[in-house]
């Protein structure tokens, strides 16, 4: 599909705002396809947010220790975040040697006290600090190994633990940009007291479709009924009732953030018992609720322990607090292609049983393998599929625009393509 | 259908095995689910660690597929509905299932890893999984079952094949 003519700015560049169309007072709200089909959207995209935003790099609890790494692309770009040796902090690096580019991390995940290159030897700390050259004499006395070390991402931030980089060192900091997605996030948090971890083991797929799809897609409380029928049918099998249905609230938390947080019928390892977990849970999974009323008080623990949470941060990350926690991440590899990368998190001392439960429960809904996701690649797919037909030029996203937006309303969509619209046509 | 009868697993010969596994590669080939459904025991379990952790361990680690009998059970009746939407129309699968070796009986057990290549078809769209089966086989009444199968995958992520959505 080609973009339709008033979709380029001056500078023939793609404008996005001719891309979104809201009328607040007729009560709509539409996206043109070309921006799930074009390449020069794509690219923009690249430009425009990757470059500049903050991106999802991984979980502190993934290098407890000093000299533990991960290895992973962020925005498409080679990069490792190593907890530092010296100053156990999490360092985020170019994957590039500053010699002459070979990689330097080359493994997924492990320990390692130095990074060394092997094209010529050169060696790193996990500081970054280049500590090894062979043959340093052929340099002459002014070579400055000093302003040799790894290149660190421009900016890397934690809060609380998820940590995140920008490739734009003038972004504005980590907190500020989270705005309101904090307190959902810090809901997460605090019903693991304090000390979420990222359980072991990833999983990597992908799908023929644009990314924004998956977006709108992980906040959608619309599709849950219709999509995920065989994974419904299977918590009625095990004697769940439906009646509860999905009902709840979606926000707009700011900067293209949003979420729904809503009641459903499945169960909550935190702290919602339902025939899946089995009855000798029961009285566990009711202490655990007791406790978060003891500290939290009965409001904020009600939230943790009814309501789920499915919430995007801006643009690329989704944290799913729902039958289990999920943290997802994704990127376009084209227009009409994505990678995914998702894993589990959990509280950290968990007993073996809770965690075996929780395991179960993601599984059973989450994940290539799972009953509902791959329903939903083939869902994405088949939109993208369908945008290729042509004759229909428009997305519709309206869905309650003329009320107090629910969890089966597109409000929180809406976030995103605002912001999304606004950083495409130049906004920082 | 056709099962093998033994009266103990030691009298099992390797072309034995293979005549249960071949059997098992046709029952998924051709969609014949509730068949495939009856090679396996009570007790069983279908596991697929992710990709980049095939030492993967399901009451531990974040795996794939980690199906006891009720979630097999499960899976074949979602995948036989109209309703499992990425698998319906179904894929034409292929397994290909070669390097079969029977290791020690172990209690009431015998180990047998394979080696295997899946082809999935589907809407002009070819995939393939490649990787290896870790089974642990029991007789059951006189009937060889499937107490245990581990798949692990070669692939280092799950691109292009995108899902496991069909059973492996
Ligand atoms: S490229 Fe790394 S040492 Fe030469
Ligand atoms: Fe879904």
């Amino acid at each position: 599909m080609t973009l339709v003519t008033g979709h380029r700015g001056p500078a023939g560049d793609v404008a996005a705002s001719a891309l979104i169309e809201e009328d607040a007072a007729r009560g709509t709200f539409r996206v043109h396809r070309s921006a799930m089909t074009s390449r020069d959207v794509f690219d923009q995209e690249l430009e425009r947010i990757f470059a500049h935003t903050w991106l999802y790099v991984g979980h502190e609890s993934e290098i407890p220790e000093p000299g533990d790494y991960v290895r992973r692309p962020v925005a498409g770009r080679p990069v490792f975040m190593v907890r530092g040796a010296k100053s156990g902090q999490v360092n985020v690096f170019h994957n590039t040697c500053t010699h002459r580019g070979a990689v330097v991390c080359r493994r997924d995940r492990g320990n390692s006290k130095v990074f060394q290159c092997f094209y010529h030897a050169w060696t790193f700390d996990s500081e970054g600090s280049l500590v090894g050259v062979p043959g340093r004499d052929a340099y002459g006395e002014k070579f400055d190994m000093s302003s040799l070390g790894l290149a660190r991402v421009a900016r890397a931030e934690s809060y609380r633990g998820f940590v995140f980089a920008s490739f734009d060192p003038q972004v504005t900091d980590l907190v500020s940009y989270l705005g309101g997605a904090r307190e959902y996030l810090d809901l997460v948090i605090d019903e693991a007291d304090g000390q979420l971890q990222i359980i072991s083991g990833t999983q990597e797929y992908g799908m023929q479709a644009n990314w924004k799809l998956l977006v709108e897609n992980s906040i959608d409380g619309y599709h849950a009924a219709s999509t995920h029928d065989t994974y419904f049918k299977y918590l009625v099998s095990l004697g769940t009732d439906l009646s509860v249905g999905v009902s709840g609230v979606t926000k707009d938390l700011g900067n293209g953030h949003a979420v729904l947080e809503y009641l459903a019928p499945w169960g909550r390892p935190i702290a919602r018992w339902e025939p899946l977990f089995g009855p000798e849970a029961k009285d566990e999974i009711g202490t655990l609720r007791a406790r978060l009323v003891a500290q939290h008080g009965e409001e904020r623990a009600r939230r943790m322990c009814d309501l789920n949470r499915n919430m995007l941060i801006y643009p690329n990350l989704i944290i799913n607090d729902i039958m289990a926690v999920t943290v997802r991440t994704f990127m376009p590899t084209s227009a009409t292609s994505m990678a995914v990368t998702a894993w589990e998190a959990a509280p950290r001392d968990e007993l073996p049983e809770v965690r075996q439960r929780r395991l179960d429960s993601f599984l059973t809904f989450l994940g290539p393998g799972g009953f509902a996701t791959p329903d939903d690649i083939e869902a994405l797919e088949s939109c993208q599929q369908g945008f290729a037909s042509g004759g229909v030029e428009w997305n519709d996203i309206s869905r309650g625009m003329h009320r107090d937006p629910q969890a089966t309303d597109e409000e929180q969509m809406r976030a995103f393509w605002r912001r999304w619209r606004d950083q495409m046509d130049g906004a920082r | 259908m056709t099962s093998i009868l033994a009266s103990s697993l030691a009298e099992l010969t390797r072309g034995d095995v293979e005549d249960f596994l071949y059997r098992e590669a046709e029952l998924l080939d051709d969609w014949n689910l509730d068949d495939w459904l009856e090679l396996f025991t009570a007790d069983a379990r279908y596991v697929i660690p992710c990709t980049g952790d095939p030492a993967g361990d399901p009451s531990r680690d974040l795996v794939l597929v980690d199906d006891d009998r009720l979630r097999l059970e499960a899976r074949v009746e979602r995948l036989n509905s109209r309703k499992a939407h990425r698998e319906y129309p179904h894929s034409n699968v292929r397994h290909l299932v070669t390097n079969v070796r029977l290791g020690g009986i172990t209690g009431d057990e015998l180990p047998v890893r394979a080696s295997f290549t899946v082809w999935r078809f589907r809407g002009g769209r070819e995939t393939s999984y490649v990787g290896g089966y870790d089974y642990r086989l029991v007789m059951d009444e006189s009937a060889l079952k499937i107490r245990s199968k581990r798949v692990v995958l070669d692939m280092t992520v799950l691109r292009p094949a995108g899902d496991v959505a069909i059973i492996l």
